[in-house]
């Protein structure tokens, strides 16, 4: 397949799909207001399935902005505010989106349950309001009936969208166009971003992304689908109800995107394929009545259960099955220093202009960081001028970490200041100090887990090529420029381009270790902070890492931690020595191996005695 | 109309809500501490233990063995669930947690109506407790005072089991950091079934006691839910005094308002959430980290 096949498919078997549905859904025993119906809770779904399937983000709240969306647009048409009912809907739309504002201001202030929870509230004081305070524009508990049909002209010919296929095929044209803007999202660098947040929102933010504002983009984008199809559902009623904005709906999207399957953009309208056709087959011909709800509640539980990927998910992990893929082969670290592949590799930032040459490139003064009455790190003055490897050793529980976390901006100090570059970064957020190309790779892995290697090092990148936040929504992700020659770089600096297209849970432990320095690279950080790079790494893994980060220090500032400390001897310049939370010794690796403090900290006395 | 005894009437309304606002709350908050799991079935179990309720006082005229009997019921049902469903679902993300948690929410409501239809049924007052009571300047239901309590007392138990039992002492230690208690030896697992049998025994206990003053409908559990969260959000989630808290200003906010004005008092509630979540992020109680 070319690639504009394999991009495209999706979007061609939606139109045909579309277009024969009239023609084989009828003997199913489907009426055409059932199919009108389900494409228009497919399209609902789509925007609900970008936030919660891409971006990990599950809102019980979506009645908010269907029924916002409706509303506007049934009451704009109604009360003959505006004549054209395209017009309504995108204004509608609109209001949806504003209310997605606010509403996502407040929601994503907290994350998991919580947002679960504030988003029912909230969806709840919209049905309420709805109901009294505004019932004389939305009409209270009646609702808004007579909201009319839309009439095209195209060059002379009139098209009157009527009931039954009529209606069917307006909605189906609004679902294609919706699906369409849906892939290219999906297919553009905010898609990207949004899986990455679903895996694991802190990388996100440390790489250098605004996390909230693209959680706040998901949240918009699924208001405005909720919007547009709320105004459909006036349309093909031709009355608009206020059970919309009640929580029965949002629990009816959730269940029918779930039963669909999540995460693929086509759930919601599968789900709401069977959520419809049981509704009338279960009422009708089997007769169960109004047990037909619990029916389908059953469904889900057990679908939860047993296939949470839902019926698309079930389909695509049995095919997968049956083609089972050869792995590609391990890559060794080992690093031919002849190739001049090895010295190249994304590159440092230029530095700063107006830092004078020989300045610390980081200084920290007076650093403290205590929780209650425990001094994790105090009063520590630290000083790494540009170019430097400087290693930093104490024993466990030294506060190592907790100083490196104040360094990024993980985590902010009690008291005292950080100034990079000349620049006072204390209590930055930690994507702004990376995005300034200060960075950090962990002790423990933080990668994206269902992503591939080369996604992950792109996550890394487009922070770089992209600032922290762009609402690029249209333009796809291989068009950003130097975005695939960065990754390659990276790639090959860390010895994984035959592994690039493995998802990180296939990896081995070393190679994630790998992947884990490369992301910090990615990121073309100015000063590179490695957390124990070495862990759990096995003593060859260890001399080729070793080797990978002398070549990967050249043109770059970095303070590594390591308890490896022949590693450490080899490696630094200079060493600075934390014990029990306080600055204790600095200098040249035999310096520190002389100092008898440093072997006190170690030895607890004994060498000393 | 707005004057004193009004006033008055409606701040011992919110009280008597307020506490049986309280105790489902401390039930959905206990198990979300413990276990780590927000139950979206919580409304459905105080819904339930109307209905359970209703059927015993039907088949015996006594509220007290309806309230015993009911509150036990859902207290069975909710260690059923536990064992058959929950169990699956402590390795899995807390959507799924959330997401399954809901389906058995619509299974029960479901089933419910499939039994009693989507009507109310209707669970007179107990005899002793009916009539009025003369406050001073106003007359005031004696069984709005009999909730109050009926659900003060109840989370009186509420807080011994939770402060001065072996149990209650794994559960806050859990609520502190789970991974330490299992690691200290402590059969983890049926501590979890227990709390979340206690914790669906709260909601029911609630539900029939409320049962009286508010007839149950298969739906009731919806709306109910929806106020629970509001209290765990004022309130911080996990934390037992924060429910309690968050209950009762919940309660006063509701009632209040609606002596005012009735249309805008699920408003102004969210209105306060909103402020919490804007002023106190973690709630009024909560603590920073979880959740």
């Amino acid at each position: 397949m070319s690639r504009l096949a394999r991009r495209f498919w999706p979007e061609a078997a939606t139109a045909i799909g579309l277009i024969i549905a009239p023609y084989v859904l009828p003997s199913l025993g489907f009426a055409p207001d059932t199919v009108s119906r389900i494409v228009m809770w497919g399209l609902f779904g789509i925007g609900f399935d970008i936030l919660f399937g891409y971006t990990g983000l599950l809102s019980f709240g979506q009645s908010a902005f269907f029924g916002t969306g409706g509303f506007v647009a049934a009451y704009l048409l109604t009360n003959n505010i505006i004549s054209s009912v395209m017009l309504a809907l995108v204004i509608g739309t609109v209001g949806a989106m504003v209310a997605g504002v606010l509403v996502g201001v407040i929601a994503l202030r907290r994350t998991g349950i919580y947002f679960a929870m504030i988003t029912v509230a909230i969806a709840e004081v919209f049905f309420f309001l709805e109901n009294s305070p505004l019932s004389d524009y939305t009409g209270g508990e009646n609702g808004l009936p007579g909201v009319p049909a839309p009439v095209f002209s195209i060059a002379g010919h009139t098209w009157q969208v009527t009931t039954g296929w009529s209606m069917y095929a307006f909605i189906a044209i609004c679902f294609f166009v919706g699906i369409v803007i849906a892939r290219a999202i999906i297919h553009s660098s905010v898609g990207a971003i949004f899986v990455a947040i679903r895996e694991n929102p802190t990388r996100v933010q440390a790489l250098g992304h605004s996390v909230w504002l693209y959680k706040l983009a998901a949240f918009v984008i699924a208001s405005a689908y909720a919007g547009f199809a709320g105004g459909l559902l006036g349309i093909l009623q031709g009355y608009m109800p206020p059970d919309a904005f009640t929580f029965d709906t949002s629990g009816q999207l959730v269940m029918q995107t779930v039963i669909g399957g999540a995460g693929t953009l086509f759930g919601p309208l599968f789900g709401a394929a069977v959520w419809l056709y049981l509704r009338d087959f279960l009422q009708g011909p089997v007769g169960l009545g109004a047990a037909w709800q619990l029916a389908l509640g059953l469904i889900f539980v057990l679908l939860v259960i047993f296939l949470r990927r839902g019926l698309i998910g079930g389909v695509a992990d049995l095919l997968a099955r049956r083609r089972p893929h050869a792995e590609p082969p391990e890559e060794s670290a080992v690093i031919d220093t002849t190739s001049s592949l090895a010295t190249v590799g994304p590159t440092a930032r230029q530095r700063q202009p107006g830092t004078a040459e020989g300045a610390p490139i980081l200084e920290t003064r007076n650093l403290t960081k205590r929780y209650g009455g425990l001094f994790a790190n105090k009063g520590i003055a630290f000083q790494v001028m540009e170019g430097e490897l400087r290693g930093v050793i104490g024993p466990n529980g030294a506060g190592k970490s907790t100083f490196f976390k104040m360094l990024t901006c993980e985590v902010h100090p009690t008291e005292g200041q950080i100034m990079f570059n000349g620049r006072d970064i204390t209590g930055m957020d930690v994507s702004r100090v990376c995005q300034l190309g200060l960075t950090k790779s962990y002790q423990i892995n933080q990668l994206f887990n269902r992503l591939t290697v080369r996604q992950n090092i792109e996550i890394a990148v487009l922070a770089t090529r992209r600032g922290r936040f762009r609402l690029d929504l249209l333009r796809p992700l291989h068009r950003v420029p130097g975005l695939a020659t960065q990754v390659q770089q990276t790639l090959e600096l860390v010895r994984l381009t035959l592994r690039a297209d493995v998802p990180v849970a296939d990896l081995a432990y070393g190679e994630k270790r790998r992947l884990e320095i490369g992301l910090a690279l990615a990121s073309s950080p100015t000063l590179l902070l490695l957390d124990e790079p070495l862990a759990g790494m096995s003593p060859r893994e260890r001399v080729e890492t070793v080797q990978m980060l002398r070549n990967v220090s050249r043109g770059r500032t970095m303070i590594v931690i390591e308890h490896d400390m022949d590693a450490m001897f080899e490696l630094a310049e200079r060493i600075t020595v934390l014990h029990e939370g306080q600055f204790l010794a600095e200098g040249t690796p035999a310096e520190i191996q002389r100092n008898a403090f440093v072997q006190e900290a170690y030895l607890g006395g004994v060498a000393a005695a | 109309m707005l004057n004193w005894p009004n006033l008055v009437s409606q701040f011992f309304n919110g009280l008597a809500l307020g506490a049986v606002l309280a105790l489902i709350s401390s039930g959905l908050t206990i198990i979300y501490g413990t276990l780590g799991v927000l139950n979206l079935a919580h409304g459905a179990m105080f819904m339930l233990g109307g209905y359970a309720g209703y059927v015993v006082w039907a088949a015996t005229g006594s509220f007290l063995l309806a309230v015993l009997g009911g509150s036990i019921f859902v207290g069975v049902v909710g260690l059923f669930i536990e064992l058959v469903v929950i169990r699956r679902f402590y390795g899995r993300p807390p959507e799924d947690q959330i997401l399954v948690t809901f389906g058995i929410g619509i299974v029960i409501v479901e089933l419910v109506r499939l039994a009693f239809g989507s009507l109310s049924v209707t669970v007179p007052t107990p005899p002793i407790l009916s009539g009025v009571m003369h406050l001073g300047f106003l007359f005031y239901p004696t069984y709005r005072i009999a909730v109050l309590v009926i659900a003060v007392l109840a989370l009186g138990v509420l807080y011994i089991i939770l402060y001065r039992t072996r149990l209650g002492l794994i559960v806050r230690a859990g609520i502190e950091d789970s991974g330490m208690v299992s690691i200290l030896g402590i059969n983890v697992y049926r501590v979890f079934l227990l709390v979340f049998g206690i914790g669906a025994m709260a909601a029911g206990f609630a539900g029939i006691i409320h049962a009286p003053v508010v007839a149950p409908t298969p739906d009731v559990g919806a709306t109910i839910l929806v106020e629970t969260f509001v209290v765990v959000v004022i309130g911080g989630i996990g934390s037992f005094p924060g429910a309690v808290l968050g209950g009762l200003i919940s309660g006063e906010i509701l009632s209040l308002t609606s002596a005012i004005d009735p249309a805008y008092s699920e408003v102004m509630l969210f209105v306060v959430m909103t402020l919490v979540l804007m002023l106190r992020p973690e709630g009024l109680l909560g603590v920073r980290g979880r959740a």
